[in-house]
């Protein structure tokens, strides 16, 4: 592996866990409360399709940041009345939601663009594109600042927002009433129900804010990472951040790590062709497998415990 | 008496919900049809027609029931000892190496051999794949769901490395294996052919759907009428009370899964040894998740799956033709519809409880 | 003074469950009252009423002399009522004074409240010995504590009355001694305590005035220190008319089981069951009677193989069963149980009657050779079974949950006595069953004693035991207080029942 291409494969870490940091966000939200969020990636998948399409329609990135929201939301909220109202399988509306939005993002796509379920290419000026920082130019040329400069600055103004957005959630869920509440929603309901507080109005806050962060990821996907929507271009980033979720031990802090490690993990599986340990040549399948794989070992108690959200996917009913 | 929600009558719980769930599915794909531009009844009756108003519609209706009956039975099977299986997408795709290998390795030995051998291999790989998460849940507290999602992206990565770099022969581009003759399954039209000189029109439907049959019947005598499937039950239904029979749950558990895996496996069988007849990447093409809906939709009862599989069997193959007299809808539409009867047969289906109850359950004083 | 709380004429159905009948009740300010009452008296309805689970059907709650309306815990809490449930309702990972700061955190940010909180805490630990490490994890805290932390929520919200569900239950000795320390201290600063329980000793010990409550009436209101335990036993339990079914002498042969220094400990370290020492002979039936709640319940499962024992035996046949820790192996040796919880554990409500009908038993080879189970065979031995021990209807493929208490009772019944045990266990085996089928089911156990086999009776309803046992045991806090006769007086019974004796070991 060549070690000058280090900073490059930084900055594509930092650019590709943007996504997984935001859904992970959105996880976390959502499972504190006690509610399983399995359709991470279907609301991503919406609001990349929703994102894209409005930025080429309206010809403005922000407008497509706006209306990728407004979808995710919509999802997040079916989920949210299945999970809440209904007591329904959580699971079941998860793997649901996610059919519903790959099938959906392809049908409307097909049907307004003509172009088999794409979205035109958007051009620059209806995307969210790298921000040169200022002094970054400043220290081009410096050993180490400049390639730390190369690392950090560039990136669109969504990475820098998720970038705050996870010291915010730890700080809110540490610091704050609601942060205090929804973590007690999610480990014993009833608690909560006794000390006078509303169950189903903490859940559905919850879940709202995981539809607003999804909306996000997505609308990143297909107007900051790409210039337009695919089918199925979510690749399963919904289901790695869970599992970067399991990963971090449901903790905003270690979430952020492990994302960062996955998207390591994504990064240098393009710039890793031909490596070797030993003399073994490590397939390119193998990183792309690494997430998933360390995923189940965690799971399975190998490295430490796993402990998530007591009440996590039990539907809440007041019995006596 | 009864406990907890109203009890409805029997015939309401089994056909009518499963009806109105399809037909609210129906009707919001109906909306989106109307959104695209193009008239919903139009579109339903060409999807008909393409299903079934022609031998080549009935037949593909058939090939890919044959799918989603073994998937959806994979499914089911996991529900009655209470286990959601999303892993049969992985489980399957697992199992077409089986199948694979067992074809190309033996293919010196006569077929009467190398098929059943085949098979039974499928579902041996299948349902290793399966068991582990099943081993993991029961031994070690892993959530099955997680660990069965994580089994299908592992599945994608290690077959795409295990097709690409030792199945694929060297002269080739093409990421596939070379072509399985040791262990063919002819299909309907090659048999038409070859022992009466008839010409049917092209289709992939081909033997396997008799397996499929035998499948359906198969778990039904194993739920009930075997202890084990007794024992399956009881642990879904009530795992208290299966503790108080003395029934082992973690033993259950593991061997459910191991079942439910290679029932998914049977699906490679299909696509494998009756259709590609080599193995290609993504053979599988989603028939995991709509085994997900099927089980929904037939109340996880092999009579009720296989109704339900040529259901969405009539879909793919309608939604196909569709998609070519209508290039405005996307044959993605079925997998819109897939995710609405999920939605409203698993997380939903208490929504018309009530209403229902009001119809049909008589308020004792 | 006015009184801290008066319920009046409160009434209160669960559909055919009379669970409070016109009860009306005042509660002086300042003051400890006790609530007592066997299983099902309706104390802890009453109580929930007051605390806004419940609404009352009829009736009216007066706070300090003026009328409420308590729609939910919310109006209970702004109200000044404080309840400290059973089952703690403590979030395991948060500190201590993140508990007591949940819903109740005064703004935004909790960092304030968390301060206010701890000053807070210091006082009442002052003022009420009521010491507890705020920045501990409640799920860390041994028990004592964790109530303590329960206390401190409602005393935080601002109650004037605090209301104690059973709260000695999980305690040790000495644990419940500070508690009541606690109590004192606070009715001395004016606050006002209900104590729900039915350990008369406690009541002897620190209340005012006890409530005695009985089949959803509340029977009487004395001064705790004009009254007795002796008198307080016998209006608790009762003297209603005794169901005697007629049975002639037992005829005890040799010994069936032998559960010797039997001792269970939950997942806190508390033994639930308590160096059990007892025999069952063929022939007879041995009740064991107590309050729900005192061991009965695990010392059945421990027997039946459901749970293993920490330490002691459970000899049954010569065989040491506690070791094997499984049920099935457990029923092969001879031993079928009829459980406590039968829709818990008992039945599979959603399963047609001919299966649950074979539950435990599904892999006998009568049932199916080999692996097969077949249906023919079991539907008529539910059938034959149902035939036996009247179940209507008569219907082998009628779901489960469709039977009524009775008629579901005897199917599991039949299933298990038609194996022909040695030992037979059965719990609460009349628990939501009507008239008929009790004294079918009663005649049945008495049948089977006749017949030579031994069963092990676990009631909650003492005229139930006496009427059916040739010997009874009775359990308080997971020990063998004593052993009576049938013959035993209930006032006798019902002081071993609440803890006040105990025979000399």
């Amino acid at each position: 592996m060549d070690f000058s291409l280090l900073p490059e494969i930084l900055a594509s870490t930092i650019r590709l866990s943007v996504p997984l940091v935001l859904a992970c966000l959105a996880g976390l939200w959502s499972e504190k409360s006690g509610i399983v969020d399995i359709g991470l990636e279907g609301k991503m998948l919406a609001a990349a399709f929703a994102a894209a399409s409005s930025a080429a329609y309206f010809q403005s990135a922000w407008l497509g940041l706006l209306i990728a929201i407004a979808v995710s939301l919509g999802f997040s909220l079916v989920h949210g009345y299945a999970a809440i109202n209904q007591r329904g399988n959580q699971v079941v509306s998860g793997v649901a939601i996610n059919m519903l939005a790959a099938g959906l993002a392809v049908v409307l796509g097909n049907t307004w663009f003509k172009e088999g379920g794409r979205t035109p290419a958007l051009p620059e000026t209806a995307r969210f594109m790298p921000i040169e920082l200022p002094w970054a130019r400043a220290l081009a040329g410096v050993p180490l600042f400049g390639d730390l400069a190369k690392i950090i600055s560039g990136h669109s103004i969504l990475t820098y927002l998720t970038i705050l957005l996870v010291p915010l959630t730890a700080w809110a869920l540490a610091k704050t009433r609601f942060g205090l509440r929804l973590r007690a929603v999610g480990e014993n309901p009833q608690a909560v129900d006794t000390a006078g507080i509303s169950v189903a109005l903490l859940r559905y806050q919850a879940v709202i804010i995981a539809g607003i962060l999804c909306g996000i990821a997505g609308a990143f996907i297909s107007t900051s990472l790409s210039a337009s929507f695919v089918r199925d271009m979510t690749a399963g980033r919904g289901f790695m951040a869970l599992a970067a979720l399991i990963f971090a031990n449901w903790r905003a802090w270690p979430a952020l790590y492990a994302c960062l490690l996955f998207g390591f993990l994504q990064a240098g599986g393009n710039y890793m062709q031909g490596a070797h340990i030993g003399s073994f040549e490590v397939p390119v399948q193998f990183i792309i497998m690494a997430p998933y794989v360390l995923t189940v070992v965690l799971l399975a108690g190998f490295i430490g415990k796993s402990i998530p959200p007591r009440a996590s996917g039990i539907p809440y009913t007041k019995d006596r | 008496m009864a406990g907890g929600r109203g009890e409805l009558p029997t015939w309401v719980d089994v056909a009518l919900i499963p009806l109105l769930n399809l037909t609210v599915a129906l009707l919001v794909a109906g909306l989106v049809v109307i959104i695209i531009g193009e008239n919903p009844f139009e579109a339903l009756g060409i999807m008909l027609n393409g299903a079934l108003g022609s031998i080549k519609g009935w037949s593909y209706m058939l090939y890919y029931a044959t799918n989603f009956v073994f998937t959806g039975l994979a499914v089911a099977v996991a529900f009655h000892a209470g286990l959601f299986n999303i892993g049969c997408e992985g489980q399957a795709y697992i199992a077409g190496l089986g199948a694979a290998l067992v074809g190309l390795g033996l293919e010196f030995l006569p077929w009467p051999i190398v098929i059943p051998l085949a098979i039974l291999a499928s579902a041996i790989f299948g349902a290793f794949w399966a068991w582990v998460p099943g081993y993991l849940q029961a031994k070690r507290g892993s959530h099955i769901v997680i660990t069965t999602i994580m089994f299908n992206f592992i599945a994608a990565s290690l077959m795409i490395y295990l097709i690409n770099n030792y199945l694929r022969p060297v002269t080739r581009m093409a990421v596939e294996s070379r072509e399985i003759t040791g262990a063919y399954i002819l299909s309907f039209r090659e048999i038409a052919m070859q022992f009466f000189g008839l010409r049917l029109p092209s289709t992939p439907l081909n033997l396997t759907v008799f397996l499929a049959a035998l499948a359906a019947w198969a778990v039904w005598y194993l739920l009930w009428r075997t202890e084990l499937g007794y024992e399956i039950r009881a642990v879904g239904a009530n795992p208290a009370a299966a503790i108080y029979a003395g029934i082992k749950t973690d033993r259950i558990i593991m061997i459910t899964m191991a079942i439910s895996g290679g029932l998914a496996g049977l699906m490679a069988v299909n696509e494998v040894l009756g259709v590609q007849h080599r193995l290609l990447l993504e053979f599988v093409g989603g028939a995991g998740f709509v085994g997900i809906a099927v089980a929904l939709m037939g109340r996880s009862h092999p009579l009720g799956i296989v109704l339900s599989a040529m259901l969405f069997g009539l879909l793919y193959q309608g939604g196909t033709e569709l998609s070519f007299a209508k290039p405005l809808i996307s044959r993605d539409m079925i997998v819109v519809i897939q995710g609405l009867v999920i939605l409203f047969m698993g997380a939903l289906e208490y929504a018309f409880r009530p209403a229902l109850a009001r119809i049909f359950v008589h308020v004792e004083d | 003074m006015t009184p801290a709380i008066e319920l009046i004429g409160i009434d209160k159905r669960f559909g055919a469950v009379h669970a409070n009948k016109d009860v009306t009740l005042t509660i002086a300010q300042g003051s400890i009252h006790g609530i007592i009452g066997e299983n099902g008296a309706g104390k802890s309805t009453l109580m929930s009423i007051l605390f806004g689970f419940y609404h009352a059907d009829k009736g009216e709650i007066k706070i300090k002399g003026q009328p409420v309306k308590i729609h939910s815990s919310a109006d209970a809490i702004s109200h000044g009522i404080g309840m400290v449930h059973q089952h703690f309702m403590l979030v395991d990972p948060f500190t201590v004074l993140e508990n007591v700061v949940l819903g109740a955190e005064g703004g935004r940010l909790i960092g304030p409240a968390l301060a206010k909180a701890r000053d807070e805490l210091t006082r009442l630990a002052h003022d009420y010995e009521l010491d507890v490490d705020p920045d501990a994890l409640v799920g860390e805290l041994p028990v004592g504590l964790q109530q303590r932390v329960e206390i401190l929520k409602a005393l935080f919200k601002g109650a004037e009355t605090l209301i104690l569900d059973e709260p000695t239950g999980v305690l040790t000795p000495d644990e419940a001694d500070h508690l009541f320390r606690i109590l004192g201290q606070l009715r001395d600063q004016g606050k006002t305590v209900i104590l729900i329980t039915h350990k008369l000793r406690e009541i002897m010990a620190i209340t005012d005035r006890v409530s005695v409550m009985r089949r959803g009436e509340l029977v009487a209101t004395k001064e705790t220190k004009e009254t007795s335990v002796e008198e307080l036993a016998e209006l608790m339990v009762g003297r209603s008319v005794l169901l005697r079914v007629k049975k002639g002498p037992a005829k005890p042969g040799n010994v069936v089981l032998d559960v010797k220094n039997l001792t269970w400990k939950d997942r806190k370290g508390t033994p639930r069951v308590d160096d059990v020492s007892f025999t069952v002979r063929s022939g007879e039936i041995v009740g064991i009677a107590g309050v729900s709640g005192n061991g009965q319940s695990e010392l059945l499962e421990l027997i039946s193989g459901i749970s293993r024992p920490t330490s002691g035996q459970i000899i049954f046949e010569g065989k040491d069963i506690g070791i094997l820790g499984d049920p099935r192996h457990v029923r092969e040796e001879g031993l079928a149980h009829v459980p406590e919880d039968r829709q818990h554990r008992g039945l599979i409500s959603s399963f047609d009657a001919s299966e649950s009908g074979i539950l435990g038993w599904h892999y006998d080879e009568s049932l199916g050779r080999g692996f097969r189970l077949d249906r023919q065979a079991v539907i008529a031995r539910s059938k034959k079974e149902m035939q036996e021990f009247d179940v209507r209807p008569a219907d082998p493929l009628l779901k489960s949950a469709k039977f009524s208490g009775g008629n579901q009772q005897k199917i599991i019944l039949a299933r298990e006595i038609e194996r022909d045990p040695d030992l037979l266990i059965v719990g609460q085996p009349t628990r939501g069953v009507d008239i008929g089928a009790i004294e079918f089911i009663h005649k049945r156990l008495i049948a089977l004693r006749d017949q030579g086999k031994a069963i092990l009776l676990v009631s909650v309803e003492l005229d139930e035991v006496r009427s059916l046992s040739d010997r009874i045991l009775v359990m308080f806090a997971g020990r063998i207080m004593g052993e009576r006769g049938p013959e035993a007086d209930e006032r006798e019974l019902g002081l071993l029942m609440a803890g006040v004796s105990k025979d000399a070991a």
